[in-house]
């Protein structure tokens, strides 16, 4: 693997007294999909949100395109240029259309013409299959919908990397597969990216490793046919028990 | 094979029916009305009271201690009444701009980490807000008239600036006339940076690129004043108070009634003010902020294009409210004898007898005013309403 879009170094965070992630460490190379899994509260979040500095880390190396995340606010703004995010809550913003959700950060952050910006909109719009929404609000919208704008929007800046956060756990079952095959599609374009989910289908389809974590640690790291015929720890075998079980 | 519905009567058709109730309701409220009155108008004939508003263009003969506009005993009661109004909007306008300036800061700052920050903020809160105004502007009043030292040992904040039992006295520029170029020149530098705002967000539009349009708008109105100062040679002559027997002469001056009415409804009103804003803040969903965050947007930018504009929804509705409160609220200004419209109606009933035109007088006054501002609030609060399924 050549130069990692991404690299975790022994990456160390408290919240409080409590030691949510104990040395994680992780690289992702271009065009690499990691499928980050494992049970509730064992800092798959956390994790993710650290490599776009959501959350800060206390100890440890983050990179991202070989710029290390430290407090420099500069060196902050440049990262989350090309890190795009996507959120369980979308997180859309309410006050504005689905098209001004798009456009905000091209032309405030990139400085992009409003007609450039309405047009790379649009597109991304017409690929996540909804350009007749453009101009109503997220309230007007059905959460699978909602989401499939989110990614848009975090693809408008033309990022390097796209993190993803349980994008279909708030979603019911029937809009799980819109937002999944928008997803798939963007992974087989040779996106690079890290996306914590429990769908374990979609998990086979695209990725190319699997990284399970328990207790703020990163317990195994396997191709996913390897992780899901035969995984190597008691833990992960219990979890995908669990997982796959029904 | 069907049978044709049964036909309803038509009392028991819905449409019909909620026709039948309002001209009922309209009914009984003229009748009730019609009664009042024509038995007030008999009672007033019986006992050979004048009625109608024709004492308005009568002589007051009253003097008003203090007023925006030259008024004189010799003046109408209708004048005087004017003076009144004047009177409390001034006070309304100067106390909803500071009540909101106040309620905002100390709002953002119970939010603040700092423990001392946000502890004397909540402190605040709780205090002004469960004193009954009426005794807080007797506080002051009282703090000022008595608690203050005489003219002849007056507090100096400031060169100039004297605060005393009679009041606020400070100085004003005295330039030979030219006073009113400055201010021009303010005028001109906000109507400039309005425009500059405006031009900023087309070319931004256009181009994409971003403008300082607050920082240098800001700029704009603090130099253009100065620069027209410095043009008409940079006078500093002032009318200073100067004490003069047992008081100040020249200057301005501000009378212990009015700082004490504008300081109580002022801290009062704004310890409400802060807990809206507060609440309007927290209304957001941290998701909103992280989600701006996470785009590249600066914390600045994140505040002014995604927080404030959903944090002002919430908090728009009761701010009115707030602000019609301390419309409404003013009118305690009779108790410390600040000639608001109140007070100056008071004395009017009082000299012609003719409570029940005064009476509607004031409430009429106080009804326009108090729709004008919530239909204001209402079209702002329709102009940034949220659209939803
Ligand atoms: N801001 C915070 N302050 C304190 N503790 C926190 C905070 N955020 C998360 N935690 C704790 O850190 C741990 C890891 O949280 P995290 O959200 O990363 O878990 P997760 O693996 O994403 O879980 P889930 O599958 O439920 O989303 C949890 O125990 C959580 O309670
Ligand atoms: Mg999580």
């Amino acid at each position: 693997m050549s130069d990692p879009v991404i690299e975790l170094d022994h990456v160390n965070k408290w919240f409080g007294a409590f030691h949510v992630l104990k040395d994680v460490s992780m690289r992702v190379g271009k065009g690499e999909k990691v499928v980050v899994c494992g049970p509730s509260g064992s800092g798959k979040s956390t994790v993710i949100r650290c490599i776009n500095r959501l959350e800060e880390h206390q100890k440890g190396r983050i990179l991202v395109d070989g710029i290390e995340l430290t407090g420099d606010v500069r060196q902050i703004e440049r990262i989350r240029k090309d890190v795009g995010m996507v959120f369980q809550s979308f997180n859309l913003f309410p006050h504005l259309t689905v098209l001004e959700n798009l456009t905000l950060a091209p032309n405030w952050v990139k400085n992009a013409p409003m007609k450039e910006a309405t047009e790379t909109a649009m597109y991304y719009l017409e690929r996540v299959r909804i350009p007749e929404q453009a101009q109503k609000y997220p309230g007007q919208l059905s959460g699978g919908q909602q989401q499939r704008v989110a990614i848009a929007r975090a693809l408008c800046m033309k990022p390097k990397v796209m993190l993803f956060d349980e994008p279909t756990s708030a979603l019911d079952p029937e809009m799980i597969k819109e937002v999944l095959d928008v997803m798939v599609e963007l992974a087989h374009e040779g996106m690079t990216m890290v996306c914590v989910t429990h769908e374990m289908g979609f998990a086979r389809t695209v990725a190319d490793q699997m990284i399970f974590m328990a207790e703020g640690q990163i317990v195994e790291t396997a191709p996913p046919a390897e992780f899901f015929a035969a995984p190597k720890t008691e833990r992960a075998r219990q979890f995908l028990g669990q997982i796959l079980g029904h | 094979m069907s049978q044709p519905a049964p036909k309803t009567p038509w009392w028991n058709d819905r449409a019909n029916r909620a026709i039948l109730y309002q001209v009922a309701v309209v009914g009984l409220v003229v009748l009730a009305g019609w009664y009042l009155i024509s038995n007030t108008l008999a009672n007033l004939a019986a006992r050979n009271i004048a009625t109608g508003f024709g004492f308005l263009v009568r002589e007051a003969g009253f003097a008003i201690g203090e007023s925006p506009i030259a008024f004189d005993p010799a003046d109408s009661y209708a004048k005087a009444i004017l003076v009144g109004l004047l009177n409390t909007i001034v006070v309304a306008v100067l106390g909803v701009i500071l009540s909101t300036l106040i309620g905002t800061i100390v709002g953002v700052a119970r939010l603040s980490g700092n423990w001392l920050v946000s502890r004397l903020a909540t402190v605040y809160v709780e205090t002004m807000r469960n004193i009954p105004v009426l005794l807080q502007l007797l506080f002051w009043y009282a703090l000022i008239t008595e608690g203050l030292p005489e003219p002849g040992d007056a507090f100096k904040p400031i060169e100039g600036v004297f605060l005393s039992n009679r009041g606020l006295k400070f100085p004003t520029p005295d330039w030979s006339g030219l006073e009113w170029l400055v201010l021009a020149a303010l005028a001109l530098g906000v109507i400039l940076a309005f425009l500059l705002s405006r031009w900023a967000r087309l070319r931004q539009a256009a181009t994409g690129q971003t403008f300082p349009s607050i920082r240098i708008g800001l700029a704009l109105t603090l130099a253009l004043p100065l620069l027209c100062w410095l043009l008409i040679g940079a006078p500093t002559a002032f009318d200073r108070p100067q004490l003069d027997g047992f008081d100040f002469s020249g200057g301005h001056s501000v009378s212990p009634e009015f700082v004490a009415l504008l300081t109580g409804l002022t801290l009062y009103t704004a310890s409400f003010i802060a807990e809206i804003v507060r609440s309007g803040i927290l209304a957001v969903a941290p998701g909103q902020t992280e989600a701006a965050l996470a785009l590249g947007l600066k914390r600045g930018q994140v505040l002014r294009l995604v927080v404030m504009p959903q944090a002002l929804r919430v908090i728009i509705p009761p701010l009115t409210s707030q602000y019609l409160n301390l419309t409404k609220n003013s009118s305690l200004a009779v108790a410390i004898g600040y000639p608001d419209l109140v007070s100056v109606s008071n004395t009017t009933i009082n000299q012609t007898g003719q409570a029940i035109e005064g009476v509607a007088i004031l409430m009429a006054v106080y009804l326009i005013v108090s729709l004008a501002i919530s239909a204001f609030m209402n079209w702002y609060d329709k102009k940034t309403a949220l659209v939803g399924r």
